[in-house]
């Protein structure tokens, strides 16, 4: 019956490809355990738990005001920078926790990067744009170590054949999809371990996105990733397991495959059959 | 499509290691940046606000003692025998009013004939038989216009002749510099302005209680004066600066408004229009000294209006004050959302009608502060007043804006460049006191107003 | 009756002229049983207005004109003896005649003639306001009338009354303009009636300052050479700027990026008092505190500082103009999109990192737009430089020693007993044109590039 309720999801390609990109390896990344936030008076998140595994791509939907993206922002601390607010729970990174005292926030987020909804790229050139992480962190000590993360990181965002004759022209002049694809190429050039995607695609047509989804399978392999989207047929395309978040709370996260067609609670359900949303 | 090289996981794992281990290197050179700069925002801030204390305890220190003056307390006997006047006149059933006044004045001129030095020393020399060799000394004692004081009294009560009434006189302002210690008193004598007699006088009248520091309102009543530095005051100025200041809130604040209504509800946006909002953004830079010279080369030299004359400090200001009253106007005026607009509009409400009975009621608090802030700067303005004659001394308080007058700040201006630096120094001090009171008033009142109506949407 | 007088009774006419108008249209109204087109009340606007306008501008006009009218028929019936005076003569005379007939000059000097001119005068004054205000009734009650009787329901009041409201309101905004016109024109037409004594070479190029004293007719006298004033000016607004700008600049960034909120809402009024403080406080502050505070520090480190010099004035400015520039770049600074912040934070930069490498950069065109308008600050403030520059127009760059600016020569050539028509007088108008040019060219560059970098994030 579930398959009836679905049926206008593309599902044929997505299951092949997440056959074979499955991850290899059952071990948890990230894991976060009763994770709270709080703005000021108001609470955004009930009680988060949920592990995301070593090179998968998990993808965190539910209606808009579910929490999901205040979720990922928890994953690397981008919260933080928001006055007011207020994180109870545990998160850890490879078993430590990231929330520890002891931990340091710019070393986390060069773990962990992140892109977000809007393309944001920095009013510098192409080059300047990717090199700025590298240059802060200190990860290339000559020029020519530059250049080879520059160039690596465009050719992983699929990029590098379209700026390689501009890089010195200022970022800010690329297409939608373009600069967002920058975007992920200046995350890439840190080398985290896990990117976290902020509903990365939508303010991209829909030829954009679907580059930016094939560039998500592809940089599933090296990275674990962390996808927030307002749009379930991407996330079927993407991820491998999917988490539904509804009201602060985590209502089901399982095998993407199983989310669609056979929902464990009502909720997802009638999310996914398009009930409200 | 770019296949990335195939790195085993140990390989990666490696890698990654590294380069953590690079960003692990760099961080405690990056969070003493982090904090060095944060240390650096601090201490701006810091010299900021250390710069308004040293601003505001350097001038209270110095200003609030200038509130308490020396003076002498004598019972004063109006002699009889010294105030040998007529009696005062009185209007009578048939008299003119001119004849009237021509013979208060004569009056007058004989009240003005009496030696009222004469009387203070003698009400002293009563007090203090063993002083009576010493008029001379007595009389350096009491700022000069002291004794127009006397007069005064008489002239408003000629009652008192022959009575006598303790009153509190002012001292000389050398006096004063002496018994508080504002000159060196170790100074020789050639250095000193009061002679050695006066000085060990004044000492001993103050030791025996006779001259006290008492809190004098001589600063607030009395106008500026030259031949009695202890009570000049600020009344003079201070009016002055309140007739200008109804000439910005009467002229300008209506002026602006109106245009800021016109540019921002009525204007049709074309070149015209848009000259007129550059040339108003243009003319809130202009630096006022410009004002100034407008002011005295149309006001003075072509139209021939009087010099020092508070009507046409009022004008120049409120040239002045008319960009900042628009500009804050528009922004409260641009604060209210259209929908507001729209709902009159769509009701069948004319463009005038939605404006003003609408629109302008819930900018209205914006407006008023925006008109307070405006008054407030041209409260505070010097320069342009220099250039229109309002740097002369004046003795009297204007009774109408055509008179000749100063303003606070142009009085401010006077006071610091008096010779006599050890009395005005405080003296300047205390009027800024004054002036910048005047100037937190006028804003605390504009944040209550916009506090109290302030509209959120 | 005086002209407040005057203006009071028209008010109390408009004021009756409005209810007339008001009942007349609601009787109409009843009577025929038509519906008005306009609400009653801009019937009773409109009548008051036919009563009032026209009378108020009889009463401009002839205010504007009845003084030279009396004049010339004043200057016309001269004696024959005085009839050949010279203009300068002539005016002197007028004044001294209106004096006496004000009643102000001393009853003792007048001579006989002045008093019988004088006595004319006042009757020529006299018939004057009668007239006027026999004109100002006549125009009032038929203007009045006029429009009572137009009143008919169909008529437009309303649309009547809006329009004359629009041209009030028109006319106001002209006003601006007319400032501009007039500070262009009075400074220009001075200004070159002053380059008719010296050359503009001399005066643009020349690098003395000493004007000297003089009384009208002696010509020039002194050198007139603005480079010395200019480079006085240029280094005190530079001092200005180099206090201002780092610590305005730094403070907008801790209270953005840093403060927490209850530090920020103690400090930001605290600090923005600096900017409501009148500029003669600061001079006087200069003046008394920070120049022997300065001295002192020259004399116990053992190089000498003058009390009064470019250093005080520039310091002291530099402290006015912190809260200016505070504020521009804290709106300038919050331009910068969140994203672009975010976006650096999430590669791992820290905060500083982020606002050097990120935020200044993206904010530098608004910035050094800011610093234009705080550099046009500094150039055109008087107080504080007339009270603590030191007045010593000598072409140097020694901040340690006293300088004058423009602005301070402008003051000092204006507030001395000197003749207007004097080149002595009259350069305080080129000095002033030269720091409007200025000012305004620094404020239109700065405007614009502001302006510019705002629509790049809208």
């Amino acid at each position: 019956m579930n398959m009836a309720n679905t049926k206008e999801i593309p599902l044929s390609r997505s299951f092949a490809q997440r056959t074979q990109a499955a991850p290899a390896a059952k071990l948890a990344k990230m894991s976060a355990r009763d994770v709270k936030v709080y703005y000021g008076e108001a609470q955004a998140l009930k009680g988060i738990s949920v592990d995301i595994m070593q090179n998968e791509v998990i993808a965190f939907i539910g209606p808009s005001g579910c929490g999901k993206s205040t979720f990922l922002r928890t994953l690397n601390r981008m919260n933080d920078t928001i006055e007011g607010c207020r994180i109870e729970g545990e998160v850890t990174l490879d078993g430590k926790d990231i929330y520890d005292a002891s931990l340091d926030v710019v070393l986390l987020r060069a773990q962990v990067g992140i892109v977000f909804q809007k393309p944001n790229p920095f009013p510098k050139s192409i080059y300047d744009n990717i090199a700025y992480g590298p240059r802060l962190h200190g990860l290339a000590s000559t020029r020519t170590d530059l250049d080879e993360i520059v160039e690596k990181s465009l050719r992983r965002a699929g990029l590098w054949n379209e700026v390689k004759d501009r890089l010195q022209q200022p970022g800010t002049g690329l297409s939608g999809g373009q600069q967002q694809r920058l975007c992920i190429a200046r995350a890439i050039a840190v080398s985290p371990e896990v990117i976290l995607m902020d509903e990365p695609c939508s303010a991209l047509d829909p030829i954009a996105t679907a580059k930016i989804e094939e560039l998500i399978n592809e940089l599933s392999s090296q990275y674990t990733i962390a996808i927030v989207t307002h749009s379930m047929q991407q996330a079927a395309r993407v991820s491998h397991r999917t988490a539904y978040f509804h009201l602060g709370e985590l209502i089901e996260v399982n095998a993407t495959e199983k989310v669609f067609t056979q929902p464990e609670h009502e909720l997802t359900e009638a999310y996914i059959t398009g009930r409200f949303g | 499509m770019n296949t990335p090289t195939t790195t085993t996981p140990l390989d990666e794992g490696a890698r990654r290691q590294q380069l953590l281990d690079k960003v692990q290197k760099s961080l405690r050179r990056r969070h003493a940046a982090e904090r060095r700069f944060r240390v650096l925002g601090l201490l701006a801030v810091v010299a900021g606000l250390s710069f308004v204390a040293i601003l505001f305890a350097s001038i209270l220190s110095r200003g609030l003692p200038a509130f308490w003056q020396s003076t002498i307390t004598v019972d004063v006997f109006f002699d009889p025998e010294l105030i040998q006047v007529s009696a005062k006149p009185l209007q009578g059933r048939n008299e003119t009013p001119a004849a009237f006044r021509e013979r208060e004045l004569a009056w007058q001129g004989e009240l003005a004939m009496v030696n009222w030095n004469r009387i203070l020393e003698d009400s002293v020399i009563a007090q203090r038989p063993e002083l009576a060799q010493q008029r001379r000394e007595v009389r350096a004692l009491f700022t000069s216009a002291e004794k127009f004081r006397l007069r005064d009294r008489v002239f408003a009560d000629p009652g008192l002749i022959g009575r006598t009434v303790t009153l509190d006189l002012l001292a000389d302002a050398n006096v004063d510099v002496w018994l508080r210690g504002n000159i060196d008193r170790s100074l020789p004598d050639s250095q000193q302005q009061l002679k050695p007699e006066v000085r060990a006088l004044a000492d001993r009248l103050k030791a025996e209680g006779m001259i006290a520091i008492k809190f004098s309102t001589a600063l607030f009543t009395n106008p500026d004066s030259r031949s009695s530095p202890a009570s000049s005051g600020l009344a003079g100025a201070f009016v002055g600066s309140l007739f200008m200041m109804l000439i910005v809130i009467f002229l300008a604040v209506p002026i602006a408004v109106a245009s800021a209504i016109y540019l921002e509800e009525f204007a049709p946006s074309n070149r015209v229009t848009d000259v007129i909002e550059v040339n108003i953004n243009n003319l809130a830079a202009v630096p006022s000294i410009v004002f100034g010279l407008l002011g005295a080369a149309i006001f003075i030299n072509w139209f021939k209006m009087p010099l020092s004359a508070p009507l046409v400090g009022g004008l120049v200001l409120s040239l002045m004050t008319l960009p900042t009253v628009i500009i804050a106007t528009r922004a409260s005026l641009k604060a209210v959302p259209p929908s507001i607009r729209q709902a009159a509009l769509g009701i069948g409400a004319s463009k005038v009608q939605t404006v003003f009975h609408h629109v302008l009621p819930l900018a209205l608090p914006g407006i008023l502060t925006g008109a307070i802030i405006g008054v407030a700067q041209a409260l505070g303005e010097t320069a342009p007043l220099l250039l229109i004659g309002m740097s002369a001394f004046v003795a009297n308080v204007p009774a109408t804006p055509l008179d000749q007058s100063t303003a606070l700040p142009v009085q401010i201006y006077l006071w610091q460049g008096n010779e006599l630096r050890n009395f005005f120094e405080a003296r300047t001090s205390a009027a800024i006191i004054v002036l910048l009171g005047l100037m937190i008033s006028l804003n605390a009142f504009a944040i209550w107003l916009r506090k109290k109506f302030e509209v959120r949407w | 009756m005086s002209n407040l007088m005057l203006i009071a009774v028209l008010l109390m006419l408009m004021a009756v002229a409005y209810q007339m108008g008001l009942t007349r249209s609601r009787a109409l109204a009843t009577a025929s049983g038509a519906r008005l087109h306009s609400r009653p009340g801009y019937y009773g606007s409109l009548v008051a207005l036919w009563c009032g306008l026209p009378a108020l501008l009889i009463f401009l006009v002839w205010s504007w004109l009845q003084p030279a009218l009396i004049r010339a028929i004043l200057v016309a019936e001269l004696p024959p003896e005085m009839a050949s005076l010279g203009a300068q003569q002539t005016e002197v005379l007028m004044r001294r005649l209106a004096a006496v007939a004000s009643g102000f000059a001393d009853p003792g000097s007048v001579l006989a003639y002045e008093s019988e001119i004088a006595a004319r005068m006042q009757r020529l004054q006299a018939v004057g306001q009668m007239a006027k205000m026999a004109l100002m009734a006549v125009a009032a009650v038929l203007g009045l009338l006029y429009a009572r009787r137009r009143i008919m329901p169909e008529l437009r009041a309303r649309n009547q009354v809006e329009k004359v409201i629009n041209i009030t309101l028109a006319v106001c905004s002209g006003i601006a303009i007319l400032t501009t016109i007039g500070i262009v024109l009075s400074m220009f037409g001075e200004a070159m009636r002053f380059f008719t004594f010296v050359s503009p070479v001399d005066f643009f190029f020349g690098t003395r300052w000493e004007p000297g004293y003089s009384s009208t007719g002696s010509g020039t006298t002194g050198s007139f050479g603005l480079l010395p004033l200019l480079s006085g000016t240029l280094l005190v607004s530079a001092i200005a700027l180099l206090v201002s700008v780092p610590i305005g600049l730094m403070t907008a960034i801790y209270m953005a990026e840093y403060a927490p909120s209850w530090f920020r809402a103690f400090a930001k009024p605290v600090i923005e008092v600096l900017a409501g403080i009148p500029t003669i406080v600061y001079g006087v502050f200069a003046l008394m505190v920070v120049g022997p505070f300065f001295a002192g520090i020259g004399e116990a480190i053992g190089i000498q500082i003058r009390a009064t010099s470019a250093l005080t004035a520039g310091f002291v400015m530099g402290v006015m103009i912190i809260p200016f520039v505070s504020s521009l770049s804290d709106d300038i600074i919050t331009q910068v999109p969140r994203s672009m912040r975010d976006g650096s934070l999430g590669l791992g930069a820290t905060r500083s990192e982020t606002i050097r490498k990120v935020v200044l950069p993206a904010a530098l065109p608004g910035i050094v737009g800011a610093f234009l308008l705080a550099a046009s600050r500094a150039i055109g403030e008087t107080m504080i430089v007339v009270l603590a520059a030191g007045n010593s127009p000598q072409l140097h760059g020694n901040p340690l020693e006293a300088v004058s600016t423009v602005t301070v020569s402008i003051v000092n050539q204006l507030t001395g007993d000197t003749d207007f028509a004097s080149p002595q007088s009259l350069v305080a108008f080129a000095l002033g044109l030269t720091l409007f040019v200025i000012t305004l060219g620094l404020n239109v560059v700065a405007l614009y590039i502001v302006r510019k970098y705002r629509e790049q994030y809208e």
